[in-house]
């Protein structure tokens, strides 16, 4: 079990923690021995489980950064709105940014509940090929906080990717929070033998930017995901009025474009600041919709064409062994 | 040089604690600190900035103290200061990284022990007042700065928002957590308000509009004010300069002053 068992003390480290049966908070915890004697610490069967479920899904991508605020919700959504435009595929969109669910307010489906059922919890369909899970859908408020430690936010991670029936898809995106923490680390381990296709990362073009995505490219390389490419999100601005072109966020450091050539990655395009993105995902609208014919949409319609054609020429090995 | 410390802990001889956080990434936290920082330190205040984002911890660039070695005292691990006259003193995983590029994948027990140590063996010694920025969201990091603040006094928390609803969002749920954990709101700031184009001067809400203003109403807290979306400002944080030193005509060096101002005046009431 690598999370927190119910009966588990307030500061439980996780079955799965090296300080397992050991830290202060442990004591009086009625799994201590358990813990402490390492039998807690065995493979988690959920990973097999999770393996099963899964063997009805064709590609699992990631969509990480590393910094904040950067777009990965944004290009989540629209990556999945833009591989269900085909009606003959299936898409879902799993959010896994447990404190800052973003994904039901872009995807418009803000009040949606979950429903459970025999085959286990169905997600949220925006369209018939398009389904969606978020804790966003767990929460009755919209200022609910979720004040949860690593051990309890993983635990979540494992039922959504376990208990969600999820039936045949084409693509599984997640959607992450930014970092490389207890939610990176569960995706990669829960997915383990699922496998991974790749992982898109999305940055904006400054250094304060990079410096963290550099750091969320070196955590892709030690847990082996393969790395499908960089998008650079938010790459200048043009004047709605006199058309010129402004770098809001300014590349001092080369942008996205030295930073691939460095570390020998794909860019796999840049999106230019458009007030139109904010607005469509404030409404919960498809910006490729909105407004199909903008640089942007445009932009993004490219990127996604080098996704599918990545995901064509790749297939992950869904084995046990 | 290091502080003396007290008996009573490394966080003694500072007069306020506060918190800057979002529950949104991305929205300015660790700017707005940065900017309210260099704003005090003008203002004749010794300041400290503990960044307690330890997966990507923006302080030290954006003050252009890259990779100095962190000493340890009697009195703990002394800070890094940001400048000679030592008004400014900063503690940041991205001083304990040998690889600026290496990833701190760290689950949360590990990040709460170090965010601990953070706060109870800094020296920090005098300080006017003690800035923690944090990464956004509502766990183990922000439990851990409590958890270990709560022998000393937290006045409370800036909270820093985007004008749209994809940002006010989550702020709402990050006020939930100051009031379940009893932090007082100090109010809320709304960045990246608006760009003028150097060209035209034509105002674009690129973040949409407003969004800030009617989250202080709707949750009861001080509006602090707007911070325009200024790449002057994003500029010199790129290259670790002081924006207010280099631009002090400038609107948003106005609006820096003013949420400055306030926070000063709230906090000495």
């Amino acid at each position: 079990m690598a999370d927190v068992p119910i009966d588990a003390p307030e500061h439980c480290p996780g079955t799965s923690s090296d300080q397992a049966g050991k830290s202060s908070a442990c004591q009086g915890c009625p799994n201590q021995n358990i813990c402490a004697s390492g039998a807690a610490k065995a493979p988690d069967p959920a990973i097999e489980e999770i393996r099963q479920k899964l063997t009805s899904v064709n590609h699992k991508i990631l969509v990480l950064s590393g910094k904040g605020g950067v777009g990965k919700s944004t290009f989540s959504a629209h990556l999945s709105h833009a591989l269900a435009s085909d009606d003959s595929k299936e898409v879902a969109l799993l959010d896994v940014d447990i404190c800052g669910p973003s994904i039901p307010k872009i995807m418009g489906l803000e009040g949606e509940q979950v429903h459970q059922s025999g085959s286990g919890w169905s997600p949220v369909y925006v369209e018939d090929n398009l389904a969606v899970m978020s804790i966003g859908f767990l929460l009755s408020s919209p200022d609910d906080a979720v004040i949860w430690r690593g051990p309890k936010k993983n635990g979540m991670i494992k039922q959504f990717l376990r208990d969600v029936d999820w039936g045949e898809l084409d693509y599984l995106i997640v959607d992450t929070p930014p970092g490389t923490s207890d939610e990176h680390l569960s995706i990669v381990q829960y997915l383990s033998s699922a496998g991974i296709d790749g992982a898109v990362i999305i940055t904006t073009p400054q250094e304060v930017s990079l410096q963290d995505v550099r750091k969320e490219i070196r955590f892709c390389i030690k847990v082996k995901i393969p790395i499908i490419g960089v998008i650079e999100n938010m790459s200048g601005f043009v004047c709605p009025k006199c058309k010129n072109t402004s770098q809001i966020f300014p590349p001092t450091t080369g942008g996205a474009q030295r930073m691939c050539e460095e570390l020998n990655l794909p860019l796999l395009g840049s999106v230019p600041l458009d007030p139109r993105i904010g607005k469509s995902c404030d409404e919960g609208k498809s910006f490729l919709n909105e407004v199909p014919d903008s640089p942007a949409a445009v932009a993004y319609e490219n990127i996604v064409q080098k996704i599918r054609d990545y995901c064509s020429s790749h297939t992950t090995s869904n084995n046990p062994f | 040089m290091c502080a003396c410390l007290s008996e009573k802990g490394s966080l003694a001889q500072v007069k306020h604690v506060v918190l800057v956080l979002s529950g949104k990434g991305g929205v300015g936290k660790s700017t707005i600190t940065t900017e309210l920082a260099l704003a005090l330190v003008h203002a004749g205040k010794k300041v400290g900035i503990l960044d307690v984002d330890l997966c990507g911890p923006s302080i030290p660039r954006m003050l252009s103290v890259g990779k100095p070695e962190v000493h340890q005292c009697d009195a703990g691990w002394v800070p890094v200061y940001a400048d000679p006259q030592q008004k400014l003193a900063i503690m940041s995983i991205g001083f304990l990284l040998e690889d600026s590029d290496e990833a701190v994948i760290w689950r949360g027990p590990k990040k709460t022990a170090l965010i601990g140590q953070f706060v109870s063996d800094v020296a920090w010694g005098e300080l006017d007042i003690l800035l923690v920025d944090t990464p956004p969201g509502t766990s183990d990091e922000h439990l851990a700065v409590l958890e270990n603040l709560r022998k000393h006094r937290v006045d409370g928390a800036v909270l820093v928002t985007t004008p749209q609803a994809v940002s006010t969002g989550d702020v709402r749920r990050e006020i939930t957590f100051c009031k379940k954990t009893a932090v007082k709101i100090l109010g809320i700031v709304e960045n990246m308000s608006g760009f003028v184009c150097p060209h035209c001067s034509e105002c674009s809400n690129v973040f949409s509009k407003g969004g800030g203003e009617e989250l202080a109403k709707l949750t009861g807290s001080v509006f602090l004010g707007s911070v325009p979306l200024d790449p002057l400002l994003t500029a010199t944080l790129e290259e670790g300069r002081d924006f207010l030193q280099a631009f002090p005509e400038s609107s948003t060096y106005t609006a820096i002053s003013q949420i400055v101002n306030t926070v000063l005046s709230s906090l000495d009431a």
